[in-house]
């Protein structure tokens, strides 16, 4: 089975797991949930094979490098990641419902990845401006730092959706939520943990140009857009520590955050102006 | 800090502009909005361009505003400037009062302040107070980075803390923003960027700045002695390679192979390979046929050095070689131009185009001249920077992902057990605080009570 098939069933199993975490909160159903978990593991355990299997096809075709080298390689490692944080997440708080808001997203991410027909799976040769172990390191803490940050989304919206007040007085779908004290400071630790490798992401990004091109910054619009994403989780970061800038709002810059790094990911494609031959993602 | 509002002179009102975190947050969403701008208009193009894209009226408008290069406009430098100020105000402005809580040698505790922490640990030790303290106080002593103990109302408690300095760990993060900046502005006044391209065999000992075009002497000499691409089957390029020998004063001092991702330093100039190219050789293989014999003869010609012609007929210059050539308004392709020298007759311009070798005999000469063979040259397009405030910048990523880890994932925890004698037992509390992390705080104190509890007395 090549690593391709592999991750396109992968796909399909985040899906399954998506949808039993949802039918556990929603039908109030357990077992279900704890399904959910299984699959997940499973998935992440293929996702992770699935991404060594690549690595050692590409040693098989003589072109052998790092499976971080493209728009794909980069997604599927990114599921990888939001697959394991929201696991360990879950396995910290005990609290399954936060995956069934996290793992349709790593769902989502692997279903663009195999099935947009932009987005080509094919094991390319690196081209000489990526032949660094810089881009490795770049590649890796820019993508965990973005998996925090969904995670922290997921963490967001559940806070919006939360009702306010205890959860005695609560029933439905809400009241099997956490409360939002909890939801507020998870969210909080994920934006923390996402901003230090964002962060670690840029600069090594910055140590890879220079060695490249001899310049660390050079304002083209992938860089300049991860120091937007950059400057406003600095903002929430900071934010929190203004009187009356609590819970809510601290939510909804961590939402505008993570479409910032949606952006960063994909939108900047669209902007004029390239990003020459470094592009990764 | 601590000033009345009513006594404030200007200065202290600046002081306090500059100090609040309110500024910070207003300054870092106004950067993030306005670097968008930058983004969606393609910056340092050219203004005939930005006419054609915009019109008129807006390309007026935003090179009023500077929008075409607005990373390094007066505005966007002034919002820079200002987070500076205000990262170093605040800084200052907070540091004196936590210096001395950091740098203490006897650390304050109060009881109280534990009290209101909800999670407590609450067990029963099955042996007198004084052992136990003795016990506890020495297994703290070693667990903690600080430790006493203080009798207290009923009983006597034992405080601990580890991790005071780590809440230096933000100042260390507003440090590294600043040694950014000042890296940046030091790379700005004394750095260049440039670039020049070399022809295999030649030599250079100046480049041409970016922008602006200027000549940049180097205070040395770069030889280019060989260019190779390679390219993988599927015909992307795998490689570019440049061996370059350094020269000082015409002597040999080294030579090194560069490849992207792999520049070479030398003497605080840092030589990248950017690109590549031909250039014509300077040698031309000719060929001339003899059209009464059908004699053929090879010669090879330098450019602009005559050559001889067969049976001393006269002579023959190459003058240029032209990429693009046109014959009576016909697009011929590359071609070399020459003149021709023979004797008893005007001189004659005449074209020798690679692509059609028979072309000469259109002239109906004696003798058919064509091009045999031509090797073309690479240049290897080479990228020339300077910058003296990498090491800043590089010292300000280091601190700032230390500052980010300490800030973030370390912290400033204390313990307080009390233990209250209850009979021959000992009653005993384990409380907690961290100046953040509470949940983490609370599992950390469940985990020391258990410890506690199992301690052998
Ligand atoms: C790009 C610039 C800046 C960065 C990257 C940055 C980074 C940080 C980080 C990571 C924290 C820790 C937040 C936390 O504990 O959750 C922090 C806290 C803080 N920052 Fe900044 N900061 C910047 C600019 C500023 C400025 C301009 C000020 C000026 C007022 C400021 C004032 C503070 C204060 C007062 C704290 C809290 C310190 C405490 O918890 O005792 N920051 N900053």
């Amino acid at each position: 089975m090549t690593s391709s098939t592999i991750l396109s069933i992968v796909t399909f199993v985040y899906g399954l797991a998506a949808f039993l975490y949802l039918a556990g909160w929603v039908f109030e159903k357990p077992l279900a949930g704890r399904m959910g978990t299984w699959t997940s593991v499973i998935g992440a355990a293929g996702n992770a094979a699935g991404i060594i299997l690549r690595w050692v096809e590409s040693y098989r075709m003589g072109i052998g490098h790092a499976p971080l080298s493209n728009l794909y390689e980069s997604l599927v490692f990114f599921s990888c990641v939001l697959a394991i944080i929201y696991l360990v997440v879950e396995w910290r708080t005990g609290s399954r419902v936060i995956s069934a808001f996290t793992a349709p997203l790593a769902c989502l991410a692997m279903a663009y990845a195999s099935l947009s027909p932009n987005i080509s799976d094919r094991i390319q040769p690196l081209i000489p401006a990526l032949k660094s172990n810089w881009l490795i390191a770049h590649v890796i803490t820019c993508f965990i730092g973005y998996a925090a940050f969904a995670v922290a989304f997921g963490l967001s919206i559940m806070y919006l959706f939360k009702q306010e007040g205890d959860d005695a007085g609560q029933e439905g779908l809400s009241a099997r939520l956490p409360s939002r004290a909890v939801l507020d400071e998870l969210s909080h630790r994920m934006v923390m943990f996402g901003f230090l490798f964002l962060t670690t992401g840029i600069i090594t990004g910055a140590v890879w140009a220079n060695s490249a091109w001899g310049r660390y910054w050079g304002w083209d619009p992938k860089e300049t857009w991860s120091l937007i994403t950059w400057f406003i989780y600095a903002t929430l970061l900071h934010a929190r520590l203004m009187r009356g800038w609590h819970g809510k709002r601290i939510a909804v810059l961590s939402i505008v955050g993570f479409m910032a790094v949606m952006f960063t990911y994909f939108g900047v494609n669209l902007l004029p102006g390239l990003h020459s031959y470094g592009a990764v993602g | 800090m601590g000033r009345k509002a009513a006594a404030d002179g200007p200065f202290t009102q600046i002081w306090k502009f500059f100090s609040s975190v309110k500024l910070t947050v207003v300054l870092l969403l106004t950067l993030a909005v306005t670097s968008i701008f930058g983004t969606l208009i393609p910056q340092m193009g050219n203004p005939a361009q930005y006419v054609a894209k915009y019109g008129e009226f807006l390309y007026r408008l935003f090179s009023l505003l500077n929008l075409f290069d607005m990373y390094h406009s007066w505005w966007f430098r002034l919002l820079i400037m200002l987070l500076t100020a205000n990262i170093v105000v605040c800084s200052i402005d907070r540091l004196s009062s936590l210096w001395k809580i950091v740098f203490t040698k006897k650390p304050r505790f109060n009881p109280k302040q534990f009290h209101k922490v909800p999670t407590q640990v609450d067990f029963k030790m099955d042996a007198p107070l004084e052992k136990v303290r003795d016990t506890y106080a020495s297994y703290l002593a070693k667990a903690f980075h600080y430790s006493r103990v203080e009798p207290s109302g009923k009983g006597v408690c034992i405080y601990a803390e580890k991790g005071r300095w780590t809440r230096l760990g933000v100042y260390i993060v507003h440090l590294s923003v600043v040694l950014l900046l000042v890296g940046g502005l030091i790379g700005s006044l004394f750095g260049f960027e440039g670039f020049v391209n070399i022809g295999e065999g030649d030599t250079v000992d100046h480049i041409r700045l970016r922008p602006g075009n200027q000549v940049q002497a180097l205070g040395f000499s770069i030889r280019c002695d060989d260019f190779d691409v390679s390219f993988y089957d599927s015909g992307a390029p795998k490689e570019y390679r440049s061996t370059l020998t350094i020269l000082e004063d015409g002597k040999k001092v080294l030579t090194r192979d560069i490849i992207v991702n792999r520049p070479l330093r030398y003497r605080g100039i840092n030589i990248f390979q950017a690109s590549y190219g031909t250039l014509p050789s300077n040698s031309v293989k000719l060929r001339f046929t003899d059209r009464a014999s059908g004699m053929v003869y090879q010669v090879r010609a330098v450019i602009g050095k005559p050559v001889a012609l067969p049976e001393n007929r006269g002579t023959l210059v190459i003058n240029r070689y032209n990429p693009s050539s046109e014959f009576r308004g016909h697009p011929i392709g590359e071609a070399f131009e020459a003149t021709l020298k023979i004797k008893g007759k005007p001189d004659q311009e005449i074209l020798l185009p690679l692509r059609f070798p028979s072309f000469d005999k259109m002239r109906r000469g004696d003798l058919v001249i064509a091009v045999a063979g031509f090797d073309q040259r690479y240049y290897t397009g080479l990228q020339v920077t300077r910058d003296p405030g990498v090491p800043v910048v590089y010292a300000g990523f280091i601190i700032m992902i230390a500052g980010c880890f300490i800030t973030f994932f370390l912290c400033h925890e204390r313990v307080c057990v009390e233990l209250v004698p209850a009979g021959d037992k000992t009653r005993v509390t384990v409380m907690g605080t961290s100046n953040k992390n509470k949940f983490g705080m609370r599992r950390k104190v469940a985990h020391l009570g258990e410890k506690l509890s199992r301690l052998k007395t």
